[in-house]
């Protein structure tokens, strides 16, 4: 028999963070926590580390991110990206490209770039994340629309708990331009990345529990973070990071897939 | 890992809608593959076209989700008597301990591909009636399945290209594993659209011939769709001898290249040592092995050098691609219906259009079936991106 409250164990070791008005997890960290305001501001992606030239001119703006952030929570975790299996979580693959490509097919001179249909996959950053990282280890991509954060955090804890590795998760979204940005309408790109391990270690930040639950999510107090929260998928994650934040044991609530809902016990190591 | 049950599963491909015309086309060396006549594709290659997606009529309350995939999932679901098996299993399980995990790597883009046509002249919005969420989203395809079925559960698409559906089984192993979930709806589909035909031309990889998988002429792919479902359970406590068991299931990554394997096949070799690894079994103890086989020159060759690094010549060999066309993101699934079909019908399907088999590549390869009953098999599915999964099947007795 299996339990229906089943709990998932892991170590936090490292966290990742990139958004609109939000440059790193330092400058996060001190939003979440109250000691500075939340000031709304553009997003800038920072050029693609360990990429050769070429790939790194290529990558759009969703590889950018990324890396950016897979990047920064493998530094602070004092990781090496070669041991660790990585669950990408998107709700769409670069958007720009996309465009690009339905735009030349609905064209009289349907010729599309090869460089563009390589990197209409889903899955182009994780496999940009390879060759910059050399990580041959697993990695898996998901869609889950505006759920992708929830699912891509119950991925990475199955596989913490099951299998033992140390996993990375990179959730991470950008938008489209129009005409789809009018259907599918999201404000910025945004990642947040979180190395997760089975075992507590000296750079572990805290342990997480997570379980499902039908409670209703956390809003932040912040309105304009919590506008955020609600306007790009990636951003559900934000109150787990803000509990992070505030180094104090605690429990929030996470969007994840209706009627679902993630229940999230944070106690902090330090 | 723990041994997981297919304790139902349907495929539709080009060979045909469901388990039996599958079965024959596959008995018969019979492949599906035709000139493209898709939409108003003008390329000189051959598809593998499920015949009757267009007139599949999505039911009033799911007409939101209609286009291509989710009308060839829904002929998919049809198939088989898949349907009633899974609400035996939601009526034994609960709606919330059935997963629904899918992979696919088109989704409905062809929507978006054909609401480009449609953009108002003046302004350039797309036409009311476009619905990205419900069709283009990769994730539409998991949504539809979970809403046919009303479930409850967690769900997600895996979209890693060309292993998309292989993966799925190990996100559901995992997930059964750490107790979320009793049992899963795991496969994929995969729809015919521009962008991947247009693509894989762009990238000189599309041949004008049907697909000859790992023959010395072989000139690249032939692209087709699928939809395949599998639901995954735990074993019961007597199961038929021809029961079908997910044993093992194995990923790595290439971090080599984008739209090239690596040339060595060493992800490859990864993916395929880790299933083996996570079934508990040697080399020796696989019967058969369901390759990737793409049919363009460079894939064969990696894929060749891996197999014949782990396996030698010893183990049969071949790609159904002749026969399906390769079929993206559903291909995983549909090619481990194959495999379980080899095991429960006690034969080895042959590839089909293969003439003169790549005497550099030292593998075994089949290109006629053979009538030896394999007790277990290994199915290979890499992509774009350099993603590689290869699962373990083997009979119950």
């Amino acid at each position: 028999m299996t339990n229906p409250n089943t709990l998932l164990t892991a170590w936090i070791e490292g966290v990742g963070l990139l958004g609109p008005g939000l440059p790193d997890w330092p400058t996060a960290h001190a939003v979440l926590t109250g000691e500075a305001a939340y000031l709304p501001g553009p997003m800038t992606a920072p050029p693609p580390q360990g990429l050769p030239p070429a790939e790194r001119r290529r990558a759009g703006v969703s590889v950018k991110v990324a890396l950016a952030v897979a990047q920064e929570a493998i530094a602070m975790g004092q990781l090496d990206a070669r041991q660790l299996s990585t669950v990408f979580a998107s709700s769409g693959a670069d958007g720009d490209n996309c465009d690009a490509i339905c735009a030349v097919l609905a064209s009289d001179d349907r010729h599309i770039s090869p460089t563009r249909f390589h990197n209409s996959v889903h899955n182009a950053p994780a496999g940009y994340w390879g060759i910059a990282s050399g990580a041959m280890a697993p990695a898996t991509v998901l869609c889950v629309y505006d759920a992708c954060f929830g699912a891509g955090l119950l991925e990475a804890l199955t596989q913490v708990t099951v299998d033992g590795n140390t996993a990375l998760l990179i959730a991470y979204d950008a938008p489209y331009p129009e005409p789809l940005n009018a259907k599918r309408p999201m404000p910025s790109a945004m990642g947040i990345a979180l190395a997760l391990t089975s075992q507590k270690s000296p750079q572990s930040l805290a342990r997480i529990q997570i379980s499902l639950t039908d409670a209703e999510p956390d809003v932040l107090a912040d309105t304009g973070l919590d506008a955020l929260r609600l306007a790009i998928p990636a951003a559900r994650g934000l109150p787990l990071l803000q509990a992070l934040a505030r180094r104090q044991a605690c429990e929030v609530v996470l969007d994840y897939l209706e009627p679902l809902r993630l229940n999230v016990a944070i106690e902090p190591c330090r | 890992m723990n041994t997981l049950w297919l304790s139902h599963f349907t495929a539709t491909s080009a060979i045909g809608c469901g388990l039996d015309p599958t079965h024959t086309a596959l008995r018969q060396q019979r492949g599906g593959l035709a000139p493209c006549a898709f939409d108003t594709v003008d390329l000189n290659t051959f598809v593998g076209e499920v015949a009757g997606v267009d007139s599949v009529r999505l039911p009033a309350h799911l007409a939101d989700f209609d286009c291509r995939n989710n009308r060839l999932a829904l002929l998919g679901l049809h198939q088989d008597g898949f349907m009633a098996a899974v609400e035996t299993a939601i009526g034994r399980h609960g709606r919330r301990r059935v997963a629904v995990l899918l992979g696919t790597s088109t989704a409905g883009v062809l929507q978006s591909e054909q609401a480009y046509r449609r953009r108002d002249p003046a302004t350039g919005v797309l036409p009311a009636d476009f619905n990205y969420r419900t069709t283009h989203n990769a994730y539409s395809v998991a949504d539809f399945v979970r809403t046919v079925f009303q479930l409850e559960g967690p769900a997600a698409v895996v979209s890693t290209a060309c292993s998309s559906s292989a993966k799925v089984f190990a996100s559901a192993a995992r997930m059964m594993e750490a107790g979320l979930i009793d049992a899963a709806i795991v496969g994929g589909v995969d729809s015919l659209c521009l962008t991947t035909l247009y693509g894989f031309n762009s990238l000189e990889l599309l041949s004008t011939t049907p697909c000859q998988p790992f023959d010395v002429e072989r000139a690249g792919i032939s692209i087709g769709e699928a939809s395949a479902f599998i639901l995954l359970e735990r074993p019961a406590s007597s199961l038929n001898s021809d029961a079908v068991l997910l044993l093992g299931a194995g990923e790595s990554s290439d971090a080599y290249h984008m739209s090239s394997p690596h040339p060595e096949g060493l992800g490859a070799r990864m993916a395929m040592a880790g299933a083996l690894k996570a079934a508990g079994l040697q080399p020796g103890a696989i019967d058969y092995i369901n390759l990737h086989g793409t049919a363009t020159p460079s894939n064969d060759a990696a894929e060749g050098k891996a197999v014949a690094a782990l396996f030698g010549d010893r183990v049969p060999c071949s790609s159904t691609k002749g026969a399906t066309g390769h079929t993206l993101g559903a291909a995983g699934g549909l090619e481990a219906i194959i495999g379980a079909l080899a095991l429960q019908q006690g034969f080895l399907p042959g590839g089909v259009n293969t003439v003169n088999i790549d005497p550099g590549i030292p593998i075994q390869y089949l290109n006629a079936n053979r009538n030896t009953a394999p007790q277990r098999v290994l199915s290979n599915s890499f992509g774009f991106g350099g993603t590689n999964c290869s699962l373990v099947l083997g009979r119950a007795g």
